[in-house]
């Protein structure tokens, strides 16, 4: 009896384990079944090189350049404003800062990403586009460099935590062996602690590069929804993350061509973050087993 | 100068730009609260949290987005806790290292790096669509929910790795069962550390918006919600609809829906960093 009961616990939590990777095969099922009828009406080579994105309109085309093209430039701007402040974070708490100063600051920090990107996307349109406009006058009121630079504000946790990580991981003597030979902390650092966590610094950096890509609420609303491609950070460009919202708040008829876009660029958004997750598992893997 | 006091002066140049780039992120948000505050304090007042959304922008209130956010919290508590709490356990304390544990490991870490609007095309199919729960509560509490499973996992597992085995093993020698040391012997001494995760993933879930849009959340719902199967709205929606509008008032109504949305996080984030530093004391065997 009681050893029937604890079979019957042991299955029910299996099954709640069981339940992620029914998740995993929920999402690639549902954006594959959706996309393959998407594809049987538009050929893959218009998706992939077609230059011009206007499913909505009364031409349509469905080339994915320009929503990938708005998706990489903010991504870039915003890692551009998030990596030099998050790997410098990161190397002043491990190697500078006194361990009362880490304890205060490091729940601080975590507040910059659970501000939910909604607000975010409220600052980026109402304070730092007009703050930006004094200083860019033909800067528009919807445009890349102001959502990417509030998205790089709230990605900065991501990369200094994971990058601390990576150099707390490093053994104590390597540090030691530095210091005895005269070297400064300054040089300690950058010399041996982020040479030794390299491979944990680029982790953090790809990771929050997965981050961004998949970030929706900041470039809806402050970036635009122009689907051009530009390397201009003053443009108004339009993500896949954007244009996905853009379907979901008009009148679109569910199975019909404009539906089944939302699914396509899905895939395609997918696969970015999927690839980038798995070479940062690739990688963590790999620094874990040098110092171990 | 000689070369050992460049290097001095190098290291102390840096010492203040770590501190400067710590404080950085901090400083720029405070500016960006302060600006919220004094846009949006003044709006705030009983009326505006007991009116309904309107066309007007000085009548409009956050009652239907308030409390379509309770029932969202309530509901993807209701899923998300026991699942995530069951995977965590299973995973640390019956998953023997199978290929079927390793698989399951991957995948939630995989899950976690999902971005949340694909949550949303999840959603819109398997709930909306197939389940045929259409745009309501439970839709949109069962793609939450899915949405935070990977935190609580995690959180629950690591709450649990911290319980010493001599907890586990003492039990063991009282003659109790597996389930019974795990129910009564370390879930109890892993509680804070649960609760923790549950409190981040739930301020997660309540200020996500792009999931509960893909789904079909509205933002004009006149009514506040019954049931679970009514359709919703919540306030980060309300807020962005605002946000989206070119009059100046709806800017300020925005403002006032940030403040109690900001409001309800940093007090849940509290009260979880509170939780983590009280367990993390009473750990220490």
């Amino acid at each position: 009896m009681g050893k029937l009961k604890e079979k019957i616990i042991e299955s029910l939590l299996a099954v709640s384990g069981l339940l992620t990777i029914l998740t995993t095969i929920g999402i690639i099922w549902v954006l594959f079944s959706e996309s393959i009828s998407f594809f049987s009406h538009v050929p893959l080579s218009d998706f992939l090189f077609d230059t011009q994105w206007t499913p909505l309109f009364v031409n349509k085309q469905y080339g994915i350049l320009p929503l990938v093209c708005g998706t990489f430039l903010i991504s870039i701007i915003a890692i551009l404003v998030a990596m030099p402040i998050g790997l410098t974070i990161a190397v002043y708490l491990s190697e500078y800062a006194p361990q009362k100063f880490r304890r205060v600051i490091k729940p601080l920090l975590e507040v910059l990403a659970a501000v939910p990107t909604v607000v975010y996307g409220f600052f980026a349109l109402t304070v730092l586009t007009p703050f930006l406009q004094k200083f860019i006058p033909d800067l528009g009121s919807f445009n890349a460099l102001s959502a990417g630079i509030v998205m790089g504000i709230m990605i900065i946790p991501l990369v200094s935590s994971l990058s601390e990580d990576a150099l707390y991981a490093i053994p104590k003597s390597l540090r030691e062996a530095s210091y005895g030979m005269g070297a400064t902390r300054f040089q300690t650092a950058f010399k041996v602690a982020v040479p030794a966590a390299s491979s944990g610094i680029v982790v953090s950096v790809i990771l929050a590069i997965a981050r961004a890509i998949g970030e929706t609420m900041i470039v809806t609303i402050a970036a635009g929804q122009r689907p051009v491609i530009t390397i201009d950070p003053r443009d108004a460009v339009e993500t896949i993350t954007a244009y996905i919202v853009q379907v979901s708040l008009g009148d679109v008829q569910h199975g019909s061509l404009e539906y089944q876009t939302i699914f396509a660029v899905g895939i395609t958004l997918f696969i970015f973050t999927f690839i980038l997750n798995n070479i940062s598992f690739w990688a963590k893997k790999k620094y874990h087993q040098k110092y171990e | 100068m000689s070369k050992v006091k460049i290097n001095r002066i190098k290291d102390t140049i840096f010492e203040y730009v770590g501190i400067g780039s710590t404080l950085i992120g901090l400083v720029v948000l405070a500016i960006f609260i302060g600006n919220i505050l004094v846009e949006g304090l003044g709006r705030i007042d009983l009326d505006f949290l007991m009116s309904l959304p309107s066309r007007k922008p000085e009548r409009a209130g956050i009652l239907t987005a308030w409390t379509g956010t309770a029932w969202i919290l309530g509901l993807t508590a209701l899923i998300g806790i026991p699942l995530g709490v069951s995977a965590g356990v299973y995973l640390e304390e019956y998953g023997k290292k199978t290929r079927l544990t390793s698989i399951i490991e991957v995948n939630i870490a995989n899950l976690a790096g999902v971005p949340s609007i694909i949550y949303g095309l999840l959603g819109l199919e398997i709930f909306v669509r197939v389940l045929n729960f259409g745009g309501s509560l439970l839709a949109g509490a069962f793609t939450l929910a899915l949405l935070i499973l990977p935190i609580i996992i995690v959180s629950t597992r690591e709450a649990l790795k911290a319980v010493p085995d001599s907890l586990r093993q003492a039990s063991y020698g009282m003659g109790a069962t597996k389930w019974q040391t795990t129910w009564y012997q370390v879930l109890p001494a892993a509680s804070g550390g649960i609760m923790t995760g549950i409190i981040l993933a739930l301020s997660r879930a309540i200020g996500e918006t792009a999931p509960v849009i893909v789904i079909g959340a509205l933002a004009y719902v006149p009514f506040v919600a019954q049931t679970p199967m009514d359709e919703f709205t919540v306030l980060p929606i309300q807020i962005f609809n605002w946000v989206s509008r070119p009059q100046h008032a709806f800017i300020t109504n925005a403002a006032a829906g940030i403040i109690i949305l900001l409001f309800l996080t940093f007090v849940m984030n509290g009260i979880a960093v509170y939780l983590r530093n009280k367990w993390q004391k009473k750990i220490n065997w």
